[in-house]
């Protein structure tokens, strides 16, 4: 039988520049889950009963040991994690993205100074909290952004991860530069 | 000359730099125009126009004289004003506009024939003889006047764009602005407090004054150390609020690393940023108004707000003697601070009948009417109630009084107001949605006031975001700003100047409203007055003054021409900021493009997507060579080729037969489970948008695939049509384009090398052509179509991308074992063009249906996007260009696309002119130059000779008109 070898993008990734890192995020299986006009509250339960979450509004995720949700765009979300049950397929369109996309987590004191240079959603705590979502440009290349914890997860398309990546470097480097200014005496 | 003792300079270390050449020093805190002064350096430049010596008449960004290419080779940046360039170990600076040194200008010869050379003197005088403008006048202009050189290199210095958000963005922190941002700070509110300057304070940092008791430079370091502590202030020294655009969105340059003279290689030189905000307060502060009195531009001659700037904020003298010309108290603060740091003061000239006395001579009722000195102020010339007198003295500072600085409130189309009280123009409220003004910006121009006003300001602005401000006791300030009056102009001999920058004089404005140009923009137009990088700054209330004065109107009536951005100018190079090289546009990669530039194949760009271009083998050496080998490896064996980057779109639901019956004009909703069908899209005007197949995977589920190019398009609107048109329908669509890997497999030997790496071997019977159906590769899932494009058996098949570099290397090991191989985009153009197959170079957006051949798609049955527009008798008539094939009659001349057709006993002219050429090749499989085009009526002129003509690249050949399809048109080879 054939043999085929996996190669996913960004493969590797773990870049530092200043206090800042971006590395490779593996998502496991990722589902594009759109519920039909009208079935949104029986996907809710669907997803409620298979993975213990609802599903997310706008600019929203949810999260359970299942695995996750993210918003990713007008009534559709990114099911991270499990694989859909048939009673979620039975009220939403079900595509399997795992391929589609790439993740990367950028850390770090600074991390939202480095996507402000790419992106101009509003990235302060109080704007953006910890699991919100939006659909955004970085640079050039659309992509979801997410805060998390300690940064931003981004996920692009696949063809794009490399420049992608190439703008948030170029970024981090401008930041991280900033951080060797000689600072003016107060 | 340097004054003990004073100012904010780092005295125990040197600066050394250079200016024309010549090695001078300086300090830490000095600009480079405070450190020419005190190097005694008075001649910085030369006027645009008449290449008069200038000097530097400001201390801030509104410099209209002291310009200096900084710099050298490709980073040379040209028109910085020195009084904003920070001065830094090694700093090159050079004087500009001069031929062919400084001090020996030849070109101030214009000066001589200055009478000559009056606004409008360009429009009259050369005029003719016609020809002479591109060829010797405009060159030899050019040569004479303009500011600054550019370099031809590119670029290397690092820009940057970036955002920013906050509640609060206080413009200017200065008194006012310092106060705003502590009100609103304390109140919790995000802010923003951005400068020009290299360190808050504004006016605080010039002037000797004292606040809360103590000296304005100690409580400005105060309340900057409490605004630093505050989490929620953020401030941005060397940052210029450009400009103020809808949304509450601001521009604003930052100045990052143009003061460091070691720049670390990743910090940029600038940064744009966009800031949105929800309020602002603009507390810009006042820019000092000069007066236009005769001779009123020599170096030495400066704002009397500047020269206190110089003497007490950079501790240095531009002269030993100062006198001082100004119409309100202003100028008798200034002559107390020249006799406190020592210097001399010759005289104050004082238009009023009773200036304020000092211990030194006062002219009342008095006027300069003259000065003296070529490349430097030597003498005064003074006429006052006691007679005429000269003093001398090599610094003249003057105030007419202040302009509030309201720019940016302009920025939205509203027009600023007139103060009669003030006699300056004060923003309008309101002009910019949430920007409140404040202070000096407001025409406000005490301490007090302007720190009562940014608390104001701050409280209006808290309002706007629901905030409560919080108390705040004002610390006691100087509540005097001195009373003053307004002198607009000085009549007497010689040239009064009024906008210095573009040499525009009083006499310029006054000829202007001679030839008839009264209006304020007209004016403007006509005198060149208030245009270049200070926009007129400094010029523009005094030439509406003078405008009024010649027309007999108010200045309230007179109005004012509308401020634009950006506030202060702007290198392109940020605004470009990240757009180079790889940030020109994203690269979308293929899963092959590692295993294809390892096989040497030169990459085109389709749409974002890198595609191989053909694949080199050894011994090939043109492309030609290598694309005819893949033409015959296609037509006699198999070739793989990449087509990952068509764009794949899957919908889902019960409704998607009749979403597609209404997207595409021809009918999909009766399609089977299993079969794959071609459609085409119409816009709404009738015209095709693109064309592609759709696969039923099963009942519910489909796979659109579209070109390369279209594929955002055609999504963009697969969504206008469900979000506008279909909002009920049960369909949901995806792009599942980077989700796949696909691959095509063409040629006889097809069969047998999809066969090699599917886990249950198929046949053609049970995968017949327009077939689909889900196969299994490696153990993985996988989708096979037997669809093609290029004219043969052939097949695509369809792997997660995860696997489609590894099964890229499969499916090129077993081709090359059946004789076949890869194969690139121009082979594939080559074998679709055989074929008749279209792109978008016939789906070009100005075709139809009908024009392709293709009218019989559009069904009848159903409605669907475009149908009425197609039916336009004009978009279905005979006469239309109808897409032909088109053989030449040489074997050795190519048809070129873009060429015309023409008849053949024609002339070849736009007249005669019967249609174009949008793609050509030579067809290796018949052995001829082959193309296709469109012709008018070109379907009834199958085997009519026409002449075919492609002016831009000079071929001229005879070509015969033939069926589109070249190859198999009965499709026995595919099917």
């Amino acid at each position: 039988m054939t043999v085929l070898t996996p190669q996913g993008p960004l493969e590797g990734l773990d870049l530092h520049h200043g206090n800042l890192k971006l590395s490779a995020v593996a998502l496991g299986r990722v589902s594009w889950i759109a519920p039909y006009p009208g079935t949104e509250t029986a996907l809710s339960h669907a997803l409620q009963a298979a993975c213990s979450m609802s599903f997310p509004g706008p600019g929203e995720s949810r999260e359970s040991t299942a695995g996750r949700i993210l918003w990713s765009g007008r009534a559709q979300a990114l099911l991270i994690g499990p694989q859909p049950s048939a009673a979620i397929e039975k009220c939403a369109a079900v595509v399997d993205q795992t391929d589609g996309w790439a993740a990367m987590r950028l850390t770090g004191y600074g991390a939202a100074r480095a996507l402000a240079r790419l992106t101009p959603l509003d990235l302060r705590p109080s704007h953006f909290s910890r699991g919100r979502t939006a659909r955004s440009l970085l640079g050039q290349v659309p992509g979801l952004i997410i805060a998390n914890e300690d940064g931003f997860e981004i996920l692009v398309m696949c063809s794009m991860a490399e420049t992608a990546r190439h703008e948030i470097e170029n970024a981090m480097r401008s930041v991280a530069a900033r951080e060797d200014i000689p600072k003016e005496p107060a | 000359m340097r004054l003990p003792n004073r100012g904010r300079i780092d005295r125990s270390v040197s600066l050394p730099f250079s200016f024309d050449g010549r090695l001078l020093t300086g300090h830490p805190g000095d600009t480079l125009a405070s450190a020419l002064l005190a190097n005694g350096i008075r001649l910085m430049g030369r006027s645009f126009k008449y290449h008069r010596p200038r000097g530097v008449m400001t201390a801030g960004s509104e410099e209209p004289n002291a310009l200096m290419e900084i710099g050298s080779g490709a980073t040379m940046v040209p028109n910085v004003r020195a009084t904003v360039q920070e001065l830094y170990e090694g700093l090159e600076a050079h004087s500009q506009n001069h031929w062919p040194s400084l001090s020996a200008d030849l070109l101030a010869l214009n000066d001589l024939f200055a009478p000559f050379l009056g606004a409008g003197f360009y429009y009259k005088t050369f005029m003719w003889p016609r020809s002479f403008w591109e060829r010797l006048y405009e060159p030899a202009i050019r040569h004479a006047a303009g500011l600054g050189r550019l370099t031809t290199d590119p670029d290397p210095a690092r820009h940057e764009k970036a955002f920013a958000h906050c509640d609060l963005l206080v413009i200017g922190a200065g008194p006012a602005g310092l106060s705003a941002a502590l009100v609103a700070g304390k109140a919790g509110a995000d802010v923003i407090l951005a400068d020009e300057s290299n360190e808050p304070g504004g006016r605080l940092l010039t002037e000797q004054e004292y606040v809360d008791g103590e000296p304005a430079a100690r409580w400005v370091a105060a309340t900057r150390a409490r605004l630093a502590q505050m989490d929620n202030v953020r401030i941005m020294p060397r940052t210029t609020v450009t400009g103020a655009y809808d949304g509450g969105v601001y521009g604003a340059h930052e100045r990052v690393s143009e003061h460091l003279a070691a720049r670390p290689r990743d910090l940029p030189l600038d940064c744009f940023w966009r800031i949105t905000t929800r309020a602002a307060v603009l507390a810009t502060g006042a820019i000092e108004r000069p007066i236009a009195f005769p001779e009123n531009d020599r170096p030495g001659i400066m704002m009397a707000g500047a020269l206190r700037s110089y003497v007490n904020r950079y501790g240095v003298s531009p002269g030993r003697k100062v006198a001082l010309f100004a119409y309100n108290d202003d100028a008798h603060r200034t002559a107390r601070d020249m006799q406190d740091a020592g210097m001399e003061v010759a005289g104050v000239i004082d238009p009023r009948s009773e200036p304020p006395e000092g211990d030194y001579p006062v002219f009342s009722e008095a006027r300069v009417v003259a000065t003296r000195g070529r490349h430097g102020l030597r003498q005064v010339q003074v006429q006052s109630k006691g007679g005429a007198t000269s003093i001398a003295a090599d610094v003249l500072a003057v105030s007419g009084g202040w302009n509030p600085s309201l720019h940016l409130s302009c920025h939205m189309g509203g027009r600023p107001q007139w103060n009669e009280t003030i006699e300056a123009f004060v923003p309008r409220p309101g002009a910019v949605p949430g920007l409140v003004a404040a202070g000096a910006a407001n025409g406000v121009y005490d301490t007090a006031g302007c720190l009562a006003e940014g608390k104001r300001a701050a409280g209006e602005a808290l309002a706007i975001l629901g905030v409560t401000a919080p108390d705040w006791v004002l610390p006691e300030a100087e509540s005097d700003a001195g009373s003053g009056r307004t002198l607009w102009l000085v009549e007497g001999k010689g040239r009064a100047w009024l906008d210095f920058q573009n040499d525009v004089t009083t006499k310029d404005v006054k000829g202007a409203v001679q030839e008839g140009y009264d209006g304020v923009e007209y004016m403007k137009r006509y005198t060149t007055q208030g245009m270049a990088p200070d926009q007129g700054k400094n010029s523009n209330v005094n030439a509406l003054a003078i405008l009024a004065d010649a027309t007999g109107r108010s200045i309230a009536a007179t109005g004012t021409t509308i401020y634009r951005p950006p506030y202060a100018p702007l290198p392109i190079g940020v605004l470009g900021a990240g757009a180079q090289s790889k940030g020109f546009a994203p690269e979308r990669l293929t899963p092959s493009h590692a295993a294809c530039l390892a096989r040497g194949a030169p990459m085109v760009e389709a749409g974002l997507w890198y595609r191989p271009s053909y694949f080199p083998a050894p011994g090939e050496t043109t492309w030609r060579e290598s694309c005819d080998r893949e033409v015959r490896m296609v037509r006699g064996a198999v070739g793989i080729c990449d087509v990952s980057t068509l764009g794949k779109i899957e919908l889902q639901g019960p409704d998607v037969g009749l979403f597609l019956d209404f997207v595409y004009a021809n009918g999909f909703s009766k399609l089977k489970p299993g079969r794959v069908r071609y459609g085409i899209m119409l816009r709404e005007d009738g015209h095709v948008m693109d064309d592609g197949t759709t696969a039923r995977l099963s009942e519910n589920h489909w796979v659109m695939t579209t070109t390369t190019a279209a594929a955002g398009q055609v999504m963009a609107h697969l969504e206008m049509v469900q979000q506008c048109f279909l909002p009920r329908a049960r369909v949901r669509f995806t792009s599942t384009t980077d989700s796949w890997a696909q691959f095509a497999i063409a040629g006889p030997r097809a069969l047998d090398v999809l066969n090699t790496v599917l886990d249950s071997p198929t046949s053609a019977e049970r995968v017949p052509f327009m077939a689909c159906g889900a196969v299994r590769v490696g153990g993985m899932e996988a989708r096979l179509f037997r669809i093609s494009f290029s004219g043969e058996l052939a097949f695509e098949l369809a792997v997660p991308t995860r696997v489609g570099a590894s099964l890229w290397r499969l499916l090129l090991a077993q081709a090359e074992g059946f004789g076949g191989g890869p194969y690139g985009m121009e082979a594939l153009n080559v074998l679709r063009i055989e074929k008749g197959f279209l792109t978008h170079a016939e789906m070009h957006g100005r075709t139809t249906a009908f024009d392709l051949g293709l009218q019989n798609m559009l069904s009848r049955r159903k409605d669907f996007i475009g149908k009425a527009a197609s039916t336009r008798p004009g978009l279905r008539d005979e006469g239309r260009e109808q897409l032909v094939g088109l053989v030449s009659r040489s074997r050795e001349t190519g048809l070129s696309a873009g060429a015309h057709l023409f008849a053949a006993d024609a002339a070849p002219e736009r007249l005669n002119d019967q249609g174009y050429v949008t793609s050509s090749a030579w067809s290796p499989t018949l052995e001829r130059h082959i193309a296709l085009g469109f012709l008018r009526n070109g379907r009834a002129r199958h085997g009519e000779r026409l002449r075919l003509v492609d002016h831009l690249r000079g071929v001229d050949v005879n070509c015969e008109v033939c069926d589109p399809v070249f190859l198999d048109p009965e499709g026995g080879r595919m099917r």
